[in-house]
């Protein structure tokens, strides 16, 4: 299963095609992709929403969905899917 | 601290401006994003994994409380709570929006701080010995130079479309602490015969895939003609420097190619035209810029050892600390403090916008207003008193800031890796986290004294792993992150670039592998040696038989 990932243009945050074409922030919430010709042509409909200003470098990628949980097939998509392996602040520093 | 003129402030307001006009144009489509790539990168942004970051030029790694006290403002306001301190003396902000951009340019600009040339094609900031105008072992403060170079470099249209980044360092030290022979140019103050200071001018090291040490190109260069020299090697470069691969477009490749006679012939050649041209440097103008350098005016103080080293008789940890975190100050009285931004589990070079604060207020209180930035992403205060250092040094430790490990196996250069950066083929961030919750024993640490441990995730090499006494670099097999160790690596005045040690190694071995080359030193040193001695004494082998021997294996496996 493929879904189609990229990052938005105005704030550069991941995010994640859905059915109805438009983009959103949860992997939970992207459109799943099954059939090869469902992926190309949801490409295809990416790649208008690159000239349409509303993201940037949209591709695809592998993706399973053991147990009803999405989790991406590649480690680079896991982490870009949900954040930095290590955390998102620093975590002990500054007693202040 | 340099201040900027009216020139200065109107060419980076100028400058933010532009860049507003820009991104107005790229979010009404007016602008393509193959159009703006190079006009955002330009301006030190980049898009990477999971949002838009920027890169903020720190020159020279010298940077005012007030300036520290904006960085921490940007990571609240416009960031989460957090920079990351990179190994040319830049900061990052990893969560960046692209409309807010223009707002922050602006805000940096207020104290003198831009983001301008901290990426794309052209001379970035300007990196330098972060003990410039302290150190005991110094023949002159760098940073004028490093001052006059930003200046003639910033937004000079000969230099903004080079074949590729150009980097470039200097130090006024013998001790090399600013890694100038792993720059597209290097250059190191020394004497000549005369007893006149000038440079010795070093051309093509680098990291990267293709890792080089620099070559001497001069021996020794007049201050006078530093602009000059500098223009003839970047316009042999922009000549024959190669557009068409960019794996090959760095200097050193074509330093390396033509070979360092054959491309100095040609610098000669440029340069004899051009050498007492309206670029030869006023001395005016030196000792105008020089006078922001000025040293501040110190107390008359003298050394304290007797008074410190009663305390340090008492409290272990403190000795610990002094031993490897304050340096020698040229001045009686005075020291220089590493705030060592590597406790114990924290990712390397990261620190909260709450935490800059307080850094900001102790450099005010302690260092006379001053913080310096340095290449293995550390903090520096520069201006410390012995007398203050009892003191300090318990308000360090509240912050996590006093690990005494400066220079140390946990005092680990790292890259962001594949948790941020969209080049990392691994992680890094985790194997450094690993290491340094690894060794934390203090006494070991000072047992097993200088030693580096460089992390990258990808053989771009940011995490300076080639030069690492141990480097340690992330690839990817199969889907899976693996590391690749080299030994013997080193970034100082007798630079060397690691080597191999044998098969990559999963993450949950490195530790082990690591600590089993620490204990095989520690073996085989000779008194006196630290472990690049050592290394270059007895070779590989060792390490490499210690390391993959079938029962090491079977205990790390």
């Amino acid at each position: 299963m493929q879904m189609i990932i990229a990052n938005r243009l105005l704030d550069g945050r991941v995010v994640f095609m859905d059915d109805s074409g438009g983009w959103v922030n949860e992997i939970a919430d992207g459109s799943l992709l099954v059939s090869k010709q469902d992926a190309a042509e949801h490409l295809k409909a990416a790649q208008q929403a690159v000239e349409g200003n509303e993201v940037v470098d949209p591709y695809l990628i592998d993706v399973s969905a053991d147990g009803g949980r999405r989790r991406p097939v590649q480690v680079r998509e896991r982490i870009r899917a949900f954040g930095p392996s290590v955390g998102l602040v620093p975590q002990g520093q500054g007693g202040a | 601290m340099y201040r900027y003129d009216e020139f200065d402030h109107k060419l980076v307001a100028e400058r933010a401006r532009q860049f507003r006009r820009q991104v107005k144009r790229r979010l009404s489509g007016e602008l393509t994003e193959h159009q703006f790539k190079p006009l955002r990168l330009m301006n030190g942004l980049y898009m990477q994994l999971h949002a838009y970051m920027l890169r903020v030029n720190v020159p020279y790694g010298s940077l005012s409380s007030r300036q520290l006290r904006k960085f921490a403002h940007i990571a609240r306001a416009y960031d989460r709570d957090f920079g990351h301190f990179t190994t040319r003396q830049n900061i990052q902000f990893n969560w960046i929006k692209l409309e807010e951009v223009p707002d922050i340019l602006e805000e940096l600009a207020e104290v003198e701080v831009t983001a301008i040339q901290s990426s794309g094609n052209c001379v970035r900031n300007i990196t330098s010995d972060h003990y410039a105008g302290r150190a005991r072992d110094e023949l002159a403060d760098p940073r004028v130079y490093c001052e006059l170079l930003r200046q003639y470099t910033i937004l000079n249209p000969e230099f903004s479309y080079l074949p590729r980044k150009f980097k470039i360092a200097l130090t006024g030290s013998p001790r090399d602490r600013a890694a100038v022979a792993l720059h597209d140019i290097g250059l190191r103050m020394h004497r000549n015969e005369a007893g006149e200071i000038g440079f010795e001018v070093l051309v093509g090291g680098g990291q990267g895939r293709t890792p080089f040490i620099a070559h001497t190109i001069r021996e020794w260069l007049a201050p006078e003609h530093l602009l000059s020299y500098v223009e003839s090697i970047l316009r042999v470069y922009n000549m024959y420097g190669r557009r068409d691969n960019m794996h090959k477009a760095r200097i050193k490749i074509i330093v390396n190619q033509m070979g360092i006679d054959r491309y100095r012939e040609l610098v000669e050649a440029d340069w004899e035209r051009i050498k007492d041209s309206v670029l030869k440097v006023p001395q005016a103008e030196v000792e105008r810029i020089n006078a922001y350098f000025a040293p501040p005016e110190y107390e008359c103080l003298a050394d304290i050892p007797d008074e410190l080293n009663d305390v340090r008789a008492r409290i272990s940890e403190f000795d610990h600390w002094m031993a490897a975190n304050v340096a020698e100050h040229r001045v009686p009285g005075y020291s220089i403090v590493n705030l060592s931004l590597k406790a114990p589990g924290l990712p390397p070079g990261d620190m909260t916008a709450d935490t800059m604060d307080a850094v900001a207020d102790l450099a005010d209180r302690y260092s006379l207003d001053e913080i310096r930035v340095n290449h293995r992403q550390n903090l520096s205060f520069v201006d410390v008193r012995q007398r203050d250092l009892f003191t300090l040094w318990k308000e360090l430790k509240l912050l996590d800031l006093a690990t005494p490990n400066i220079q140390s196996v946990s005092d680990i250069i790292c890259c962001p890796g594949l948790d941020y950066c969209n080049l990392a083929n691994s992680r890094s961030i985790p194997v450094a986290q690993d290491l340094s919750r690894h060794f934390v024993d203090v006494d070991h640490l000072a047992l097993v004294g200088d030693f580096t441990i460089n992390i990258s995730g990808c053989m771009n090499a940011c995490g300076h792993h080639h030069v690492g006494n141990i480097g340690i670099l992330g690839v990817n097999k199969r889907g899976k992150e693996y590391f690749q160790l080299t030994l013997g690596g080193s970034s100082d005045e007798n630079a060397s670039l690691g080597d191999r040690l044998g098969r990559a190694l999963p993450q949950d071995q490195v530790p082990a592998a690591v600590e089993t080359i620490v204990d095989t030193y520690l073996a085989v040193r000779l008194d006196g040696e630290r472990f690049l001695d050592t290394y270059r004494r007895v070779g590989i082998e060792p390490f490499r038989e210690a390391v993959y021997s079938p029962v090491q294996a079977r205990a790390v496996a």
